[in-house]
Order: C-alpha cells, then sequence, then structure tokens
C-alpha cells in the first residue's frame, strides 16, 4: 500500500484556527467544515484511496486563491489543487492536514476568439464545455479525453491529459497557448497569451503536466481548431496480435497519420459488445479501429489506403461506417470499454504505459503470463497510434489480497513498459499510483533534477506533497548535492 | 576566449561541466556553432564545444521517433527523414546565411533556440516535437528526461524547460525527436496586391476554413520583388500565400476549393511543387528575403490579428508576416535602441506577444534587452530555476538576459 506523508499533529491541533482564517478570506459557503460534506472530495478518479481533507476551500476570484495560498505560505499549511476530481492517478488526493483547494466555481468561458483561433477560459470549464461553445461555428478543441465530459481543463493543464486524437492533434500541451497561475506565496503570474511561444524560458511548457505540484492555475487560453470536413471509421479484425501490430505499423510506414487508430483485444472486445452492441466481430483476437479525418477526398482515398494494408496484414473481418450514425457506433464500443469491463468484474484497475509499438505482441503476450501469475484476468485496449497501452485489471476488492495482487500485477506491467523502451504514463499522471515506480523509469539524479524544479516554484514543498516523487528532498539538501567529481579540472581533454 | 574543450563521451561531458561548476568557470556551449551570433553576447572563460555528439543513434520510422547526438548536422537528419519519406514536422528554418554562419546548424542547437517555421500553425515548434534527452545540468549533474515514445507525462516535463533556454541551463548530449509522414505534395495559393489588413483577413479566412492551411504568410511588394520564384518576383505587388499539403487527391480538391473562396478578395495564381517549395524555404530562412546584413531584425510573436496595427507604428521598417500574421519578421536600419522600446510597448499596447532581437551588431545586443524581458514576477521564477539547475552560472551566462 501506498503511504503519504504523516500528518502534522501542530497544523491539526490548529484546525479550527484555520478554518475560521480560511472563512475570513473565502465567505460564506466557500469553505467547507463539516465532515460529511468533506466527504464527497475525499477521493478523485483512483477511488481505491480516500482520505478526507482538513478544511475544502471553493474560492470564486483570483484574489481568493491569492490569499488563501499566501496564508497557508505564511502558516505552512499543505494545500492540494483540485479541478473536477476525474484524475486516474490520484493527484487530487487530499492530506489528512492540507487544504483542498477546488476550482469549481471557475466556470466561465472569458472570450471566444475566432480570427486568433483560441478561447479563454476559466479553468473549472470542461473539457467538453470548450468545444461546445464553439462547435455551432464550425471549430472544436482538440484534445479529448474520455472523461471529457465531466473533467475540466485546469485538470487538463495539470496532467497534461490526451485522449484518442493526440497522435495526429497532440496532447494537452500542444494545445494551450496561455495560462495565469498562483504560485504558492500568493504571487499572479501570466505566462503566454494569445500569441504563440516563449519569449524567454517556456514555463508554460513545465507548468502542463506538473499534476498541481507548482501553482494553482485561474485562467486558461487555448488553441482551436476548424472541425475536419468529414470523419469515417473503419474496423478491421485480426487473427492475433501481432498482425493487428504489424497492421498499426504498417499504416504509419505508409504515411498515414490516422485522426484516431485504437486496438483492443479479445476480452475488451467481448465485454464491449457485451455492454453496448457495438456490432464488433466476437470470433478475433484483435481488433482495430481507424478514423481517417480532413477533407472526404482524403479521406476516401485513405481509407481505402488502409483498406488495402489490413488486408495485407491478414485481416479477416473490416467494416466501413456509412454514416455518423455507425460511425459513432464503432466508437460507443471503444469508450464504453471500462465500464463495459467493469460489469464482468467487480472491480478493475486501469493501467497506463506507453511502449514502442514495436513491442506490443511481446508485451501484450508477457501481460497474459504476469495476470496468470498473479492470478487476475487482463483485458487491454490501446491507443495503437501513439503506443499507449491501457491494461485494465479485472480483481474483487471483497476477496481478501486481490486489491493488492493487482497492485503487484499493475507494478510488474509498468515496469514492463519501462524495460521494453517505454515510460510509465502516457496521459493519466503519476500522482500517488506510479509514485513508488518512479526509480524504475529514472535515476536518482534524474529525479533529483526534476525535483529542483520545484525548488523554483514551491521551495518549502506545501503544493500536493507526497505526490509524482516517492522521495521528497528538502531544498536545501538538493543544494548541497550540487557539483560532484570536479577535483582534477578536466581531465583528459583534447583542447585545441 | 582562450581554451576549447571538447568533451567526447559523456562521462567527460558531466566531468568537464562539474570541474568547470566547482571552479566557477565559465562556458559558451555550442553544437555546431551555427547560432553564436544570436543572443547577447556570452563572455565566458572557455568554449565547450559538443561536436563530438553527432550521429542517428535510433530511427524506426514506423515508430515515427528519432534520437540523435544533439550536434547532428540538421542536414543530415533531414537527409536521412526524405530517404524514408518523413520530416520534422516544426520545418526548422536554415538561419546559416541569416547569421553569417553558413549552415542550419546542429538538431540540439535547431531545439535550444525552439526554432519553427511556417508549418509551427499546424504543426508546432521544436518543443512540441522535443520527446527526451540526455543532458548536463549547469550543477554538472547528469541526467535525463523525457522518454523515446511519442505520447509521455511521467514526471515534469524538463524537455520544454530546456527547448528554448538557449544552453543557459544545461548541455544537451542526446535528444530524441519526434518524427512525422512528409506530404506527397503540396501547393501554394497567391493573393495579390493586397495591404496589410486585407491580408490577415484573406490569411484568416484561409486558416478557419476546413481545408488545412500548413502556411499563411504575406509579402510586402518590395519583399516579395526579392522571391526566387518567378510568380512571386514578377508580381510587382504583395504577395499573400496559403501552403496546402497532403495526398495528391486531396492537394488539388482543397486548392480549387480555397481558391474558389477567397478569389473575390483579389487576382490568385498557384505555385505547383517545386516553386511552392521554394518560395516556403524563402520564408522560412528569411534572409533571401530580408537580406540587407546592416539592419537589425526582429522577430515578434504576436496574436496574428493584431500584426497589422504593430506594423502601422513602424512604417520605415522592412518586414514580411508569416503564421497568418502571427509572426513579423522586421529588418530596420536606424535607431535601434528606440526600436527595441517601441516595439515591445506596441506589443504590450495590443495585448500579449515578444519581440527577439535575431541579427544585430554585437555592441548593440550588449546594449538592449535582446530577448523579450519578462515582468518582475515571471523575471523572478526565470532567476530561481537558474539557480536551481546552473547554481554557479557557468553555462552561456548573460546569453538570455543579465545574470541569466
Amino acid at each position: 500500500m501506498l503511504t503519504m506523508p504523516a500528518p502534522d499533529d501542530a497544523v491539526l491541533a490548529r484546525r479550527a484556527e484555520i478554518v475560521a482564517a480560511l472563512r475570513d478570506i473565502v465567505p460564506g459557503e466557500g469553505v467547507i467544515d463539516a465532515e460529511e460534506e468533506r466527504r464527497a472530495y475525499e477521493t478523485d478518479g483512483l477511488s481505491a484511496y480516500r482520505q478526507l481533507p482538513m478544511v475544502v476551500v471553493l474560492p470564486s476570484t483570483v484574489e481568493q486563491v491569492s490569499a488563501v495560498l499566501r496564508y497557508c505560505h505564511e502558516q505552512k499549511i499543505k494545500v492540494v489543487p483540485r479541478g473536477a476530481g476525474t484524475g486516474l492517478s490520484g493527484g487530487a488526493l487530499p492530506l489528512a492536514d492540507g487544504v483542498l483547494l477546488g476550482l469549481g466555481k471557475f466556470n466561465r468561458i472569458l472570450d471566444i476568439d475566432y480570427a486568433n483561433r483560441c478561447v479563454v477560459t476559466q479553468p473549472g470549464v470542461t473539457n467538453l464545455g470548450i468545444t461546445n461553445a464553439v462547435t455551432a461555428d464550425g471549430f472544436y478543441y482538440a484534445p479529448d479525453p474520455s472523461s471529457q465530459i465531466a473533467c475540466s481543463i485546469g485538470g487538463n493543464i495539470a496532467e497534461n491529459s490526451g485522449g484518442v486524437h493526440c497522435l495526429k492533434y497532440g496532447l494537452t500541451t500542444n494545445n494551450v497557448l496561455g495560462v495565469q497561475m498562483v504560485l504558492i506565496d500568493g504571487t499572479v503570474i501570466r505566462v503566454g497569451g494569445k500569441h504563440l511561444d516563449a519569449g524567454g524560458y517556456d514555463l508554460l511548457g513545465i507548468i502542463t503536466g506538473s499534476e498541481g505540484l507548482l501553482g494553482v492555475v485561474t485562467e486558461v487560453t487555448v488553441r482551436i481548431l476548424r472541425k475536419p470536413a468529414t470523419a469515417r471509421a473503419v474496423l478491421v479484425g485480426f487473427p492475433t496480435l501481432e498482425a493487428g501490430g504489424d497492421c498499426v505499423a504498417a499504416i504509419i510506414g505508409a504515411g498515414i497519420i490516422p485522426g484516431g487508430m485504437e486496438m483492443m483485444d479479445r476480452p475488451a472486445i467481448h465485454a464491449a459488445e457485451a455492454f453496448v452492441n457495438a456490432g464488433y466481430p466476437l470470433d478475433v483476437e484483435a481488433l482495430l479501429i481507424v478514423e481517417l479525418d480532413g477533407p472526404a477526398v482524403e479521406v476516401d482515398e485513405l481509407i481505402a489506403a488502409v483498406g488495402e494494408i489490413a488486408t495485407q496484414c491478414g485481416a479477416v473481418y473490416s467494416r466501413l461506417s456509412k454514416s455518423e450514425e455507425e460511425r459513432a457506433r464503432f466508437w460507443a464500443g471503444r469508450k464504453a470499454a471500462f465500464p463495459a469491463v467493469g460489469r464482468i468484474s467487480p472491480d478493475y484497475m486501469c493501467m497506463d504505459g506507453t511502449i514502442p509499438r514495436k513491442q506490443l505482441p511481446f508485451v501484450l503476450g508477457r501481460i497474459t503470463e504476469l495476470g496468470e501469475k498473479h492470478g487476475l484476468r487482463v483485458a487491454n485496449v490501446f491507443h495503437a497510434g501513439d503506443g499507449n497501452l491501457h491494461p485494465l485489471i479485472l480483481f474483487d476488492a471483497n476477496k481478501p489480497q486481490e486489491l493488492a495482487a493487482a497492485e503487484a500485477l499493475g507494478a510488474d506491467i509498468l515496469r514492463l513498459c519501462v524495460q521494453v523502451g517505454g515510460v510509465l504514463t502516457g496521459e493519466h499522471g503519476v500522482g500517488i499510483e506510479k509514485r513508488d515506480l518512479m526509480g524504475t523509469m529514472f535515476s536518482e539524479d534524474d529525479l533529483a533534477q526534476q525535483q529542483r524544479l520545484k525548488c523554483a516554484f514551491d521551495p518549502d514543498g506545501l503544493l500536493n506533497p507526497g505526490k509524482v516523487f516517492p522521495v521528497l528532498h528538502r531544498c536545501a539538501e538538493l543544494g548541497r548535492m550540487v557539483v560532484r567529481g570536479g577535483a582534477v579540472p578536466f581531465p583528459d581533454l583534447p583542447r585545441f | 576566449m582562450n581554451d576549447v574543450l571538447r568533451p567526447q563521451t559523456l562521462d567527460q561531458l558531466r566531468d568537464t561541466v562539474a570541474a568547470a561548476a566547482s571552479s566557477s568557470t565559465t562556458l559558451e556551449v555550442a553544437g555546431r556553432g551555427s547560432k553564436r551570433g544570436f543572443g547577447r553576447p556570452v563572455q565566458a572563460a572557455r568554449l565547450l564545444d559538443l561536436s563530438a555528439f553527432t550521429g542517428v543513434r535510433e530511427y524506426e520510422p514506423a515508430e515515427l521517433v528519432l534520437t540523435a547526438g544533439a550536434a547532428t548536422p540538421l542536414v543530415e537528419i533531414e537527409a536521412l527523414l526524405a530517404s524514408k519519406g518523413q520530416m520534422l514536422g516544426f520545418e526548422p528554418p536554415d538561419f546559416g546565411a541569416l547569421l553569417g554562419a553558413g549552415e542550419a546548424g546542429s538538431l540540439g542547437g535547431a531545439i535550444a533556440a525552439n526554432l519553427a517555421g511556417p508549418r509551427r500553425i499546424k504543426l508546432g515548434a521544436a518543443r512540441d516535437h522535443f520527446l527526451g534527452g540526455v543532458f548536463v545540468g549547469g550543477n554538472g549533474l547528469l541526467f535525463k528526461a523525457g522518454g523515446k515514445v511519442v505520447k509521455n507525462v511521467t514526471g515534469y516535463d524538463l524537455c520544454k524547460l530546456i527547448a528554448g533556454s538557449f544552453g543557459t541551463l544545461a548541455a544537451m548530449e542526446e535528444v530524441t525527436v519526434k518524427v512525422l509522414p512528409a506530404p506527397a505534395k503540396q501547393r501554394t495559393v497567391l493573393l495579390f496586391a493586397l495591404n496589410t489588413v486585407e491580408a490577415v483577413a484573406a490569411l484568416t479566412q484561409g486558416l478557419n476554413s476546413p481545408h488545412e492551411v500548413s502556411g499563411a504568410a504575406y509579402l510586402p511588394a518590395p519583399v516579395a520583388a526579392r522571391s526566387g520564384v518567378d510568380y512571386v518576383r514578377r508580381s510587382g505587388a504583395s504577395v499573400t500565400a496559403l501552403r496546402l499539403e497532403g495526398t495528391a487527391l486531396s492537394v488539388e480538391a482543397r486548392c480549387k476549393a480555397l481558391c474558389g473562396q477567397l478569389s473575390h478578395l483579389a487576382a490568385i495564381e498557384e505555385l505547383h511543387s517545386m516553386n511552392s517549395a521554394r518560395l516556403w524555404r524563402e520564408i522560412r530562412d528569411v534572409a533571401p528575403l530580408l537580406p540587407d546584413p546592416h539592419k537589425t531584425l526582429w522577430r515578434v510573436s504576436v496574436p496574428p490579428t493584431t500584426g497589422p496595427t504593430i506594423l502601422a507604428r513602424f512604417p520605415e521598417a522592412e518586414f514580411y508576416a508569416d503564421w497568418a500574421g502571427g509572426l513579423l519578421w522586421m529588418a530596420v536600419q536606424e535607431k535601434a535602441e528606440e526600436i527595441a522600446t517601441e516595439l515591445r510597448a506596441a506589443i504590450a499596447a495590443q495585448g500579449t506577444g515578444h519581440a527577439t532581437l535575431v541579427r544585430g551588431p554585437l555592441p548593440l545586443r550588449a546594449a538592449i534587452p535582446v530577448f523579450q524581458p519578462p515582468d518582475p514576477a515571471v523575471a523572478a521564477l526565470s532567476q530561481r530555476i537558474k539557480d536551481q539547475f546552473d547554481p554557479a552560472r557557468i553555462l552561456n551566462p548573460g546569453r538570455m538576459y543579465a545574470g541569466v
């Protein structure tokens, strides 16, 4: 089990005083003190972990956010920022001695600027809310995590969220233009805007994906795109996972970047079909959904090319969407894969590694073996275009030891991803879930260098401690570790 | 500069930087040295020459990922990618002529300066394609960041910090970038004789259409007259250009549709493959269009619609616009110091953005802020970041800002 930093009794003893101070900053219902109301915030999308926060604050202005952070900074009180609470890695798990800072009241879109192709919004607006605001005019916001109906754009910035269209359109980091952010000492900074790229250090690039450890985002500017003229999808089934993997490589090798390219293995296909009747074939080992989007003539040309490649790769099933309704049905199965698996198992755990695509058959085979070793079944869905694998580990939390076995299997799977040249997380973030595995991917020095960034933003480590990094170095210690092995000046170097 | 340090291995690189850090020996960091004239002048005790770190180390086209030594020449990488029908999506410019170095420089250098060409508006800058790498921080610590896969959110995205940091935080040994299939075909729609305001409006229409425009530039008549492309040079008028790339059928269909949409605005012409590629190379590399080395050259990134208003403040400047008006290249002859202040004030008055002095005499680059001066809170944060990665301030001291 994961351990969180031990609560500070001195802070807990001052709880009433802290609540009162916060009420002075955020009046009325903006400070939540009652235990039954705080209960609503005890977990996020990683619901196996729960912790009641010391107090919940829901500010509604930037000035309030700044004042809350300044107070916490002065009083050395920990702060956990929270968007919509849909994150899958426990990034918004509260701390027993920490203030939970919710951004839910920042729910307005501030500016829609078609001429500059961007939207300025408050961070609590949902991902889909941005697209909905511009869809009538033919635009959309490209990153589309599957939780897009509920997840907030501020949370997307924190996690650098992806979705099924990342390979072609990028993750959040490639689609955000600017933020207003409050630092832990209450300083409000603006980074970026409606222009491209940074004039100095790319702070926007490091804020995005920083999992709430560097500051609290209070305003966001994102790029919007004109909707593609057409989208069509094709379902292709294969008798082996290898054949499916080969087909993905061959499509990309042919110079085609699909709008989306998803793969499911047999257990995932069966679960999804039983749940939504998407019309998936049940006698294949691997099912690919390939979607092409763009100008109609190009989509028709490329979808025909994909069909030929699939045939050459040994496809035994192929079906092209003939209408928008049919295309939506192809996707309905994939998008419902997680809840579908939830129907065939009391509990499941969703993993999120990325691997080099060529390793897919080996990795899937090995996952099956690892599952057998731990006595658990695994269903796999896969963002095949960008190598992002989501193994769903099936277990029953009510059976003794099964949660522990599932966690052990999950850790084995992520180690496997790193071992074949991949990474621990493609889009869900490290949070608490993968925190203790960071050492399998990064050396002590790699992690120390990352924590130096934290020291530049939050030297006291008050923002979201216990997340992302397994060991929290004090910034003063990191300072002392600097410079080693430099006793001999420039040993054995050619000089010119 | 009395000494060149040329480490041959990663360990030597680490030891070199560590030794320099412990003795507070300042280092000017160079890959192929093609951009040494870009930025504030660096006064360093020694040159840290990274040219030993070359060569493509991993490249599998179907994985869309390439790993190379940081000092690998861009021309070598682009030739290899082209042989497999792929490209660097961010279309790195060749500033060899612009900066007087005669060559495009290295992949690591393109990342360190966060370069991007006309395709920036569609596919992003160097930062967006920089997936991972191996570095030695100014603190002497060898570290890796990112990964070798296209989708990764594990830990802080330190690659973004290093991209565009001009060697002031870490020396690069190895970089991994995302690569993409090269389009089979391209065409460019030209509109003649529009003024700046009309041109930006036309480019906006193009970018807001579903035709997937991958380049959107405006060349005033005197600048267009310098193009090596006949249709552009001989037009005798300003040229507004929109590029379409993709499969042959798609490009033809979109070109027809876009011409139909814009033809009421101006006289129209189409450039096909070779001419189209040549024009966008000129726009990408700047020097062919603004060649006078005696003029100082500014690179201005702003919200596209604010471009014309800013340009109107500087009637004496020669200029052209890329990124649908969002990127302004401005060449000015006189009063360089006053223009720096006025230009930044004009940007601030219109919203957000930044101006960088890309080419100018050394005394000028020492006298005025070459990079956009950040507001005090962001400046303080940048200083703290520098403190963390390069506490002895040995790497490219002062290259971006005094004290950074």
